[in-house]
């Protein structure tokens, strides 16, 4: 009882010290506005009802790190302030982001995929957009988008994770599993150039195909269509989830399976407790009431980087707060033991990558060994000479 | 003349074990505390105290051992003798790791998941006061005339100074990102603040609350992400410190006149927290994933043992 009276009445003394010592405390609030832009998803496909659609993926993210933000603004008088835009099934993207460009918000995070993103891009003069939805590498490699920040690992640098595991534990020869989607295909194009970028040899591939036939199951089908000779490790490419939970202890000869399913390459999971983790894994569940997702830990970090960046410049221009999120002085603590930084010619942030099994974290490339002249967290992913972008 | 002779030898027995020092290291992952003979180089027992012991400090009488147990929401109190627990104080949610005063009298604890630092006074054992702190606090501190405690905030990037007295926070300082653990000089002009993800040691004037020092470390061979400092010590003459760097499973050794890193003494994997011996003749350092104590001769600056204690040992406390 006490207590609460006293959380009640804290920020008021606070307050009040904030008038009167003055020291690193501001006497007006300065106010930052950051949007959230988003839009209402169908449900998809599942295989099982174990893993619930979660329809607020990202925004307990940005919310989790707004909160952070405040707690930090009441000693250095700043107020961080989020609006929600979540668009309708079926509106337009465009129309949305506009509007958020009229009220002035010029520090947007967007959760849209690639295609909207493109488009809202086109229309953008004045913001500065953080992705935390898409892994494509075209974004970070030749198609770049000017004032885009990339927050999520590409799909390069998750399979350049994948990669650097497979070539520590010595499994060189690969058969790649491949789904139907277009995403599914370009899943499978970072892993073909991971495997050439090490030294490492699809020994066959094929292309996984649905059939509603009831005579095929699983337990009939993927031994039957896993006899491809022999390989070391089977990866699968299988972003929706459709068939890769089906392959694990099913193949013909026992081998282990890693990629979308298996042994996957995020960059965050639940089992992950390491530098921290535990704490932030605590907030956000005490926060949304489940567990933080990879959408969510981006959005996060978009809100979090912002913080940072007003906190140490006291500035909330977009071209300013962009100079200094490329500059070298930011370093984002992001609970992955390395600090977080952008790469200044595809804006993509470097960070560890996990290699998890559902409950365990296995490791967090880039590994030892893998070495870089500049920072080794460029051992994953688009490097500066293999990028097209300025 | 045997008689004398044996009473020789308990005299000198006597005198060894009047001597003799005991370590108490918490560990994280056991539910216990490892009680170590340093002299002997012997990990005497393991005795389970409660949920994710972290912070660990003697009483001022150093009768009563004061245990961090995470999990279980608590500090409890241990008997240092028995090591039987003895009582619970009211620390607040998951209390990682607190500081007491000179006094004796109060006890500061970090509630990281909270974002609070409770107040705890010793004699009625009641929680006083909570302050808002930033997000995760971690390392705390007393200056030594008890005018100020310090709370570092790992995400808010902060030390925040509380007035001993009132408990307000009276002046914030920015530091580099994620700072761990602090401590002050014996004299109370300084602060020294370690920052796990920048690397770095800064050296915050008391006076002015401001940074004018900044220490970098850097080890042949060894990769600058590897170093993220921990656990930071400066002896009562201020002639030495002595940095804990984490995964670069190395303590720098820091000359506190010239800020001159001097040495790196290599001890175990991911080197946490320190703690000197009563007299300063050594230092004992948790290493967390290589599940030992490293034994530091601070004469010579060598290490001269390593103990295996337990699964993931965090806190260090030294009973003379």
């Amino acid at each position: 009882m006490i207590f609460n009276l006293l959380r009640l009445f804290l920020p008021l003394m606070l307050m009040f010290v904030a008038f009167f010592s003055g020291q690193g405390l501001a006497e007006t609030k300065q106010e930052i506005k950051i949007a959230y832009l988003t839009q209402e998803k169908q449900v998809p496909a599942a295989l099982s009802n174990l893993e619930p659609f979660i329809a607020d993926k990202g925004l307990q993210g940005a919310l989790l790190g707004i909160k952070d933000n405040n707690t930090t603004g009441q000693f250095t008088g700043q107020n961080y302030f989020l609006k929600q835009e979540i668009v309708p099934l079926g509106a337009d993207v465009k129309l949305a982001f506009s509007a958020l460009l009229k009220e002035g918000y010029q520090l947007i995070i967007v959760n849209l995929p690639a295609a909207q993103l493109v488009q809202i891009q086109q229309l953008n003069n004045q913001a500065l957009l953080f992705d935390v939805a898409t892994r494509t590498d075209a974004f970070r490699q030749s198609q770049c988008l000017q004032d885009v920040l990339h927050i999520l690992p590409s799909r390069a640098m998750r399979a350049d994770a994948l990669a650097q595991y497979m070539l520590k534990k010595r499994w060189n020869r690969w058969f790649l599993v491949v789904g139907a989607t277009p995403e599914d295909e370009l899943y499978a194009q970072a892993i073909r150039r991971s495997a050439k970028r090490f030294g490492m040899k699809i020994s066959a591939e094929k292309k996984w195909l649905h059939s509603y036939d009831a005579r095929r199951t699983a337990q009939s089908d993927i031994p039957v269509f896993t006899q491809v000779g022999d390989y070391d490790v089977l990866v699968v490419a299988d972003e929706q989830g459709l068939f890769g939970e089906y392959i694990s202890y099913r193949t013909w000869l026992p081998r282990p399976v890693i990629g979308t399913q298996g042994l996957v390459a995020t960059a965050w999971h639940r089992a992950h407790e390491q530098w921290g983790a535990v704490q932030i894994q605590n907030r956000f569940k005490t926060l949304a009431g489940r567990q933080m997702e990879e959408e969510d830990y981006a959005a996060y970090l978009a809100a979090r980087a912002i913080g940072e960046t007003v906190t140490r410049t006291q500035s909330v221009d977009p071209t300013q707060v962009k100079a200094y999120l490329f500059s070298e002085r930011f370093k984002l603590q992001g609970y992955k033991g390395k600090p977080l930084s952008f790469r200044a010619w595809n804006g993509q942030l470097r960070q560890p990558v996990l290699l998890a099994a559902p409950t365990s974290l296995v490791v967090a490339p880039p590994l030892e060994g893998f070495l870089h002249p500049k920072n080794e967290l460029d051992t994953l992913g688009y490097d500066q000479p293999e990028t097209h972008c300025q | 003349m045997e008689i004398k002779a044996i009473l020789l030898s308990t005299l000198l027995l006597s005198t060894s074990l009047a001597t003799a020092e005991t370590v108490f290291v918490t560990l994280e992952k056991d539910n216990a505390i490892a009680v170590v003979d340093p002299i002997a180089g012997k990990l005497i027992k393991t005795v389970y105290v409660g949920q994710r012991p972290r912070g660990i400090a003697l009483s001022k009488d150093q009768q009563t051992l004061y245990i961090a147990t995470s999990d279980d929401d608590a500090v409890i109190e241990v008997d240092a003798n028995t090591l039987q627990v003895k009582g619970e104080l009211p620390s607040g949610e998951d209390p990682e790791t607190f500081a007491i005063n000179g006094l004796g009298t109060r006890m500061y604890v970090s509630n990281e998941d909270d974002n609070q630092v409770t107040v705890i006074d010793l004699s009625s054992k009641q929680a006083i006061q909570q302050v808002a702190v930033g997000v995760e606090p971690e390392g705390i501190a007393v200056s030594p005339d008890g005018k100020w405690i310090v709370s570092a905030s790992e995400t808010t990037n902060m030390v925040h100074w509380i007035d001993g007295e009132s408990h307000e926070i009276k002046a914030n300082t920015l530091v580099d990102p994620r700072p761990r653990a602090l401590n002050f000089t014996a004299d109370g002009q300084q602060l020294w603040v370690t920052s796990e993800i920048d690397g770095t040691l800064m050296v915050i004037d008391v006076a002015s609350k401001e940074i004018v020092r900044r220490v970098r470390f850097s080890v042949p061979g060894l990769g600058q992400e590897k170093i993220q400092p921990v656990g930071v010590v400066i002896d009562d003459k201020r002639q030495w410190a002595y940095v804990a760097l984490g995964p670069a499973n190395r303590v720098a050794v820091i000359n506190a006149q010239t800020f001159e890193v001097e040495k790196y003494l290599l001890v175990g994997a991911r080197v946490w927290n320190l703690a000197f011996s009563p007299a300063q003749e050594r230092l004992y350092t948790t290493n967390g994933v290589s599940h030992d104590i490293s034994i530091i001769d601070l004469e010579n600056h060598k290490v001269t043992k390593s103990i295996a204690v337990g699964r993931y040992p965090w806190g260090v406390a030294v009973k003379p």
